[in-house]
This record gives structure tokens, C-alpha cells and sequence, in this order.
């Protein structure tokens, strides 16, 4: 009591009650643009994000294949030769894999969005995921035959 | 085993200093000892200026958060064995202020909490003489998980969202607006949507999973805010078609 | 006026990465790699054009072209809000995502409906 401590750092004294002199000057971080970057789990998240450019990259490549299609069998050729190129090579393994990428992470987080009850338990996340493994080897496998048996 | 172990703690003294530092402090090592254990040694014989909050020291509080070694961490549960040979950093909770040393202000999770009405709601309460709500087990495994949060904010720490964007209403207290949401006995889930379809509300959420990953007690508040984005969703989905339908 | 429509958008993004999941992959190895390195026997063009006179097919190139395109602009608005911090362009970071989808979607449309 009675005792009056240095004033904060920065703080003008006014003659005012002694208690003013603490008043709290917090100290507030600022997350740094490269935040991501600072653990794995930030890093795996953001990779998993960009997988989305690679997944519209595929997409425009599909709707350039129905264009090429419809325009006769020069231009779907002309596609074809494109295709073979090595810039069309890298880009499309490069997609590959964030796709592959994308839909691996999206099937193991599918069952924390989707909550199954079956007799009043919760159906166990690896059977969900299991489910959603097993349709898209069923699926691809169809979209393959179609392709392939013409 | 080593003897004595270095502990590397932020300090921050908003009378002497405008940023924060660090200060090291050489303890002894116990085997069975946590990182509480090892500041409490700290605040006892060597610095009692060191400020920090902890209470049941048994991880049922939520007290004691701080970051361990840049991990949000219950301290009490956080044992000084597994961080050898050390040093060991301990800083206070991202995204909060800081008021003193490993000290964060909490105003804003406490604000928001009330936000989203984390209790009963009824469009009509039971008279008395009806007697309790009763609720079958299957209705309380719905919710139950989520009611186990104990608001220790390691999950705000967590969320680069909430660093990002402080207004966003953040993992905790979205979990419990979930909790009961799905409780049996509650009616008020059209009122929290409202809050929560705001632009700081759930849709703010990218699934990041860091909240998930270091909740102490299991709540999965990452698959809370995904659940509840469906519920929204199908809701949104439901008004839309049948816009004379009231809840 | 963004806000009202989150919810849809956010459907569009589930529904999008679903089929991104399902059938993108399958796509890009055949299209992408198998073809063209000659691993597999690429369809002659007549089967292929075959194939897209059915209804069916057009009608899953479109969702297969339009709703991926949706996926990515949801996600891309967002990891660029809160990847790159660009708050203050939001609403035209959510014009040029959700309109190039927008597009994208009416191209493949007009092409696949208007074209025999």
C-alpha cells in the first residue's frame, strides 16, 4: 500500500487513481501470411486444398475432349496428339496424383460428416470408409468397361 | 535419466517490457512429474513473479492450456518425461490476447459461448406435475460425445480459422451448439442456426481437423461442425421446398 | 447476398468432390496416361461418338464436367481468403470462382445439348 510501481511502457502518467497505471495492455499475435508452413498438419491441410485446381484442371480437360468430339474426327485427332505430348504427360501425371490424393482424403473424412445410425449405434467410421472404397472400384471399374468395350 | 531438465517459458510483463520474451528456468527431472508440476516447482523456489492458471490438475477443468513445444497442451497432463532430453518451450494459447505471462484473456470464447445458447431450449416447458424428460441411452450416445468438452480453448489455439478470423465462432462453441442440438430434450435448434448461418458461423469452418487432433477429452469438434454444416444444409434445402413448413 | 446461397454452395462443394472422388481418377489414368503411352487400347473415335448420342452419357458429362468445377470454386474462394489472406477482394475472388463454374457449366451444357 502506498507503493507506486514504474508506469507501463509507453504510458503517459495523468493524475488519475494509482489502479489506471495497470491497465492491461495485452499482447496480440499476428498470424504471419506463411502460417501454414509452420506445422505438418497446416502443410497437409493447404496440399489438400490445392488438390481442388488439379480436380477443375480435369474437369476443363473433359469438357475440351467433348468439344473436340463434336467438332468431328480431325479435331478429336488434333486432341489425341495434344494429349500425347510431354507437357499434356507431366500435367495430367502431376493431376493423377492430386487427385488420387483428393479422393483418398475425402473418403476417410466422408464418415465425420455422416453420421450412420443402424439400430440405435453409430455404424464404426472404417465401415463407411471401407464402403465408399469398395463403390469406387466398382464405379471406375464401370466407367473403364464403357470406355474400353466401346 | 537425466536430473535436471530446461524449461524455456515465454514471459511477458506488460509493465516492464512490450513483446514478450523467453526465460529459462534448470528444474529438477521427476519421471512422474508434468509440465503444472514442473511450473509450480518454478513459481514455488524459483520465481513466483511467473503467472499462469491451473486448478484441478487432474484434466477435468480446463485450466491449465498452454502450447507445449508449439503443441496445445493440458499441462497437467502433459508429462515432462516425454520431452527429453529437453529443452522444453511453454507458451500461452494462440489467438488469444495476452494479459501476463502465460496468461490469455478468454472473454471472446465466453462471449460466443453464450452466443449459441448451450442450454434446454423449449418452445414449451413441461409442468412439473408430467414429471422428468426422459431419455432412452440410444438418445444420449446422440450427444454425448460433444457434452464432454471442458472449454479449454486447445482447439481455438488450434484453428489457423480463428487465428485468421477472430470473429469466426470457432470449434467449442459450435460442438456445443451441436450437443444439443441433438439432445432429445431440446427444441431450440432453429434459433442456433440462425447464428451459426451467419458468415462467422459454421460455414467459416474448412476442415482443417488441427481442433479434433488436440482435444483432450475426445469431443471431435471437426466432425460437430461437418455434421452440423449437413443439418444446415438439408435444412436450407427443406425451407426452400416447403416454405409453409414451420419446425 | 452471398450469405443466403452459403448453404448451396457448400452442397455444390460436397456434391462435387464426391464425383471428383469417384470418377476423376479413372478418367485422368485412362485419358490421361493409358491411351496416350499405349498401355491399353485407346476406343476409336466411332465408339466414343457412339457413346455420347446416349442421353445417359451427356448427361454424366455434364455433372462430371460441371460439378468438379463447382468443387474447386468453393474450395479455391476459400484458400484464398484464408491461405493468402485476401479479405479485402472478397466478393471478387467469390465472382470470379463461382462465375467461371457458372461458365463452364453453360458450355458443356450448350455443347452437349445443342450440338447432335
Amino acid at each position: 500500500m502506498g507503493q507506486v510501481a514504474a508506469a507501463p511502457v509507453g504510458y503517459t502518467v495523468k493524475s488519475e487513481p494509482h489502479y489506471t497505471l495497470y491497465h492491461p495492455r495485452w499482447y496480440r499475435r499476428r498470424m504471419s501470411v506463411w502460417w501454414w508452413l509452420h506445422n505438418r498438419a497446416y502443410t497437409f491441410f493447404v496440399l489438400r486444398e490445392i488438390t481442388s485446381i488439379f480436380v477443375a484442371f480435369a474437369s476443363l480437360l473433359y469438357l475440351w475432349q467433348v468439344r473436340a468430339l463434336l467438332q468431328g474426327p480431325q479435331a478429336y485427332e488434333g486432341f489425341l496428339a495434344r494429349l500425347k505430348t510431354p507437357l499434356f504427360l507431366t500435367l495430367d501425371t502431376v493431376a493423377l496424383l492430386f487427385v488420387l490424393f483428393h479422393a483418398i482424403t475425402w473418403f476417410n473424412l466422408t464418415p465425420k460428416a455422416m453420421v450412420v445410425r443402424m439400430g440405435g449405434r453409430r455404424v464404426p467410421d472404417w465401415a463407411i470408409i471401407g464402403v465408399n472404397y469398395a463403390a469406387w472400384i466398382v464405379l471406375s471399374g464401370a466407367v473403364a468397361f464403357a470406355l474400353l468395350r466401346g | 535419466m537425466a536430473s535436471t531438465v530446461t524449461l524455456s517459458v515465454a514471459r511477458y510483463r506488460p509493465e516492464k517490457e512490450s513483446e514478450p520474451t523467453f526465460q529459462t528456468y534448470e528444474i529438477p527431472f521427476r519421471k512422474d512429474w508434468v509440465v503444472l508440476d514442473a511450473l509450480n516447482y518454478v513459481k514455488d523456489t524459483m520465481d513466483g513473479s511467473l503467472s499462469y492458471r491451473w486448478s484441478c490438475r487432474m484434466g477435468v477443468c480446463g485450466s491449465c492450456g498452454m502450447k507445449v513445444n508449439g503443441t496445445p497442451k493440458l499441462t497437467c497432463a502433459t508429462f515432462l518425461s516425454d520431452y527429453l532430453p529437453g529443452p522444453i518451450r511453454v507458451e500461452p494459447l494462440d489467438n488469444f490476447p495476452v494479459v501476463r505471462d502465460l496468461v490469455v484473456d478468454l472473454t471472446d470464447f465466453i462471449r460466443k459461448l453464450k452466443q449459441v445458447k448451450p442450454w434446454i431450449v423449449r418452445k414449451e416447458e413441461k409442468p412439473l406435475a408430467e414429471g422428468e424428460y426422459l431419455q432412452t441411452p440410444a438418445e444420449l450416445d446422440a450427444y454425448k460425445q460433444f457434452s464432454m468438452c471442458i472449454n479449454c480453448m486447445l482447439c481455438y489455439s488450434a484453428c489457423p480459422i480463428y487465428g485468421l478470423e477472430p470473429s469466426f465462432i470457432g470449434p467449442a462453441a459450435i460442438a456445443l451448439a451441436q450437443r444439443y442440438n441433438l439432445d432429445s430434450r431440446d427444441q431450440g435448434a432453429s434459433e442456433r442456426l440462425k447464428l451459426m448461418s451467419e458468415d462467422d458461423g459454421i460455414w467459416q469452418c474448412t476442415f482443417v481437423g488441427e481442433c479434433t487432433e488436440v482435444c483432450p477429452k475426445h469431443v471431435d469438434p471437426a466432425g460437430a461442425i461437418q455434421q452440423y454444416k449437413l443439418s444446415g444444409a438439408s435444412q436450407w434445402v427443406k425451407s426452400l421446398l416447403l416454405p409453409w413448413g414451420t419446425r | 447476398m452471398l450469405k443466403r446461397i452459403t448453404p448451396l454452395l457448400w452442397l455444390l462443394f460436397s456434391a462435387g468432390g464426391t464425383v471428383a472422388a469417384f470418377f476423376l481418377p479413372i478418367h485422368l489414368l485412362l485419358t490421361g496416361l493409358a491411351f496416350p503411352l499405349g498401355w491399353l487400347e485407346a476406343p476409336p473415335y466411332e465408339s466414343l461418338h457412339r457413346l455420347l448420342m446416349h442421353p445417359v452419357t451427356r448427361l454424366y458429362l455434364l455433372v462430371l464436367i460441371s460439378l468438379p468445377l463447382f468443387h474447386w470454386a468453393h474450395r479455391f474462394r476459400y484458400t484464398l481468403y484464408d491461405g493468402l489472406q485476401l479479405k479485402h477482394l472478397t466478393v471478387l475472388i467469390a465472382v470470379l470462382c463461382y462465375g467461371t463454374a457458372l461458365a463452364g457449366t453453360a458450355m458443356a451444357a450448350y455443347l452437349l445439348w445443342t450440338i447432335p
